[in-house]
């Protein structure tokens, strides 16, 4: 049963308690293995204001806290321009707050790195390497030999279905394999957490579906904590164990959900009955509700 | 117009049905620029304009042009078997074209070997992109033949004036694409690398360099352009061998024949390079335009 706890976000902005927890997972082996699998990630009461030239500054995030621990499958759901992507970014190390922080395993976070694995939309790849290059990319920044690559990535490479595709060229594949591609590179590097915007944003239905259990599958099986960003309600609702629904003007989290439509899907591997079930569909509507709100109020949808 | 293309027989009809836009034929896309395959029309060009070069001026049929205007094609290709064996001003056409071909490579491996690294430093950092920008905005909309003068003056008239000439041509573009190469370069691209534990210098050289190479060699090819371009203007002192050289003096004596081969050899070398530049793309840069 789904549990329904819609609340302000900011209620909720917890106190920095994240003394305790510093040391309380030592990085597993070498540097061969684990960039930190089992470590929570961690954004307290970040704050992102983009100078803008002309007119106000905008507030793409104010104080918003969320943490994710491992096998945590966080979904961000909201009308574009309410900050998710910021928000992401701010999680990969790609921008940093302009007030608050973010930490992995009680570290705080500088800069991108294979701790946080991030898989885009599209335009990421590398296309001058073939599929298995693409994937050991990260190990081979990382300075692993070669002879050792191809074992490590062997796993990921299984799990995600592309056995067979190793020795393509990029170009040669279609829109849901290049997607599979991306999410075994970004596996590869065994990070604590994994990064996703908008991952599926691009693909057919069909593929669309197909991918959503794929990626419900890899997370069982890796244990992975995972930010996934969607602009599908229906998406969310099925692969999330929490759902987060943002508003924009200033960015923040409005409510969030304690799901487990995931779960159901994992006893009975038919992922249109979940969708159908009632409560699903009454959380579907309830939410398109906010989100319609929010949509309306920026004059994005012209009635 | 819409009269013209119904009557699809009369001249004005097949006129109107060059520019008419009516629904495709299924296969081809609807509204797309330029459909359709032109080279029975180059052909039927290219052997209608031999045809007209060879009516005018054949002895046979009365010439309209004087020779010294326009040679017949007879007497040009007599010109090049001669030049070419026996040679002219003491160099034949292989002594000639080798030097021409030597000095454009010289100039074309400097010009690659400056223009690419200054390319990517002026795109990845904004100190040199500061410094550099004013001279090479500034000299690269210049005529060769303007500066060519300067060059006489500062480096003389030896060698060393050619190759600066021809690596200057040759420069400007290198870099030009070079940076355009790295805007071209996804900032997913770049932060999927630096996600995966890549250093900044692993980014550069992995991801960075790699997705600037279509326009990289794209620089490279129309910088050898730019380099045959040149060619006359950079041999056009004191020079003994080259193509530019043979042209700039068979004009001086009016020897016409020899001109008009000259001109048709560069025209054909230089063709072939871009050929070449061509198929070296395909082979190095497969997924260019692909992603
Ligand atoms: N680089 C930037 N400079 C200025 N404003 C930005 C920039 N990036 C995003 N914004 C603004 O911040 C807000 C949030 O953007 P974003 O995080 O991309 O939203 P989302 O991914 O939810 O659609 C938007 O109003 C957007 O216009
Ligand atoms: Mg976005």
């Amino acid at each position: 049963m789904a549990q329904v706890k819609g609340r302000p976000a900011s209620k909720k902005a917890k106190s920095a308690s994240t003394k305790s927890r510093k040391n309380s997972r030592p990085a597993k082996g070498g540097k061969a293995t684990g960039n930190g699998s089992g470590k929570e990630l961690r954004a307290e009461a970040v704050t992102v204001v983009y100078p803008v030239k002309e007119g106000d500054d905008v507030h793409a995030l104010e104080k918003v806290s969320l943490s994710i621990s491992p096998g945590d499958f966080v979904v961000a759901l909201g009308a574009s321009g309410c900050g998710k992507t910021t928000f992401l970014n701010l999680l990969a190390g790609f921008i940093k707050p302009t007030e608050g922080n973010v930490t992995l395993g009680g570290k705080p976070v500088l800069g991108p790195g294979a701790d946080r694995g991030v898989v885009f939309q599209k335009h990421a790849l590398l296309p001058w390497l073939k599929v298995l290059q693409n994937v050991t990319f990260g190990l081979k920044m990382q300075g692993i030999p070669q002879d050792k690559r191809r074992d490590m990535a062997r796993k990921y490479i299984d799990l995600v279905g592309l056995k067979d595709f190793e020795q393509k060229n990029i170009y040669e594949l279609s829109g849901g394999m290049q997607q599979r591609v991306g999410l075994a590179r970004a596996l590869t590097s065994d990070p604590a957490a994994l990064l996703m915007d908008e991952p599926l944003g691009a693909l057919d239905a069909l593929t669309r579906d197909n991918m959503q259990e794929l990626i419900l599958d890899v997370w069982r099986e890796t244990h992975k904590a995972i930010f996934f960003i969607t602009h599908s309600v229906e998406e969310a609702l099925f692969m999330a164990t929490k759902l987060i629904v943002m508003s924009p003007r200033p960015g923040r989290i409005t409510h969030e959900y304690e799901l487990d439509f995931c779960h159901r899907f994992f006893e009975c591997r038919d992922a249109r009955k979940v969708k159908s079930m009632p409560d699903f569909i009454e959380m579907r509507e309830e939410i398109i509700t906010i989100i319609r709100g929010d949509e309306l109020e920026g004059g994005n949808i012209h009635v | 117009m819409s009269d013209a293309t119904h009557s699809g027989s009369s001249f004005f009809g097949r006129l109107g049905r060059l520019f008419s836009a009516g629904p495709a034929k299924p296969g081809d896309s609807f509204g797309a620029p330029g459909v359709g395959n032109s080279t029975t029309i180059a052909i039927a060009s290219a052997i209608g304009i031999f045809f007209l070069w060879w009516v005018t001026t054949t002895p046979a049929l009365g010439p309209m042009v004087k020779p010294l205007f326009l040679p017949s094609p007879a007497e040009v290709w007599d010109k090049f078997v001669s030049v070419a064996t026996e040679g002219y001003q003491d160099q034949t056409l292989a002594e000639h074209t080798l030097a021409s071909v030597q000095r454009i490579f010289i100039a074309f491996v400097l010009a690659a070997l400056f223009g690419i690294p200054i390319g990517m430093a002026m795109a990845t950092n904004r100190v040199f992109r500061g410094i550099f920008d004013p001279p090479i905005e500034f000299y690269r909309p210049l005529p060769p033949l303007g500066y060519l003068p300067l060059t006489i003056i500062w480096f003389g008239i030896g060698e060393t004036q050619k190759l600066v000439l021809l690596f200057l041509a040759m420069f400007a573009p290198m870099v030009l694409n070079t940076r355009a190469g790295v805007r071209s370069v996804a900032i997913e691209q770049i932060h999927a690398a630096y996600s995966l534990g890549a250093s900044r210098a692993q980014v550069l050289w992995h991801v960075i360099l790699k997705g600037a190479m279509p326009e990289i060699l794209t620089g490279m090819r129309i910088g050898i352009g730019f380099g045959w371009t040149t060619l006359v203007a950079a041999e056009l002192v004191a020079t003994e061998r080259g193509l530019g050289a043979m042209i700039m003096s068979a004009s001086e004596f009016l020897v016409t024949s020899v001109v008009i081969m000259g001109i048709v050899v560069i025209g054909i070398i230089a063709y072939s390079f871009d050929l070449l530049m061509r198929w070296v793309e395909r082979r190095v840069v497969p997924w260019k335009g692909r992603v």
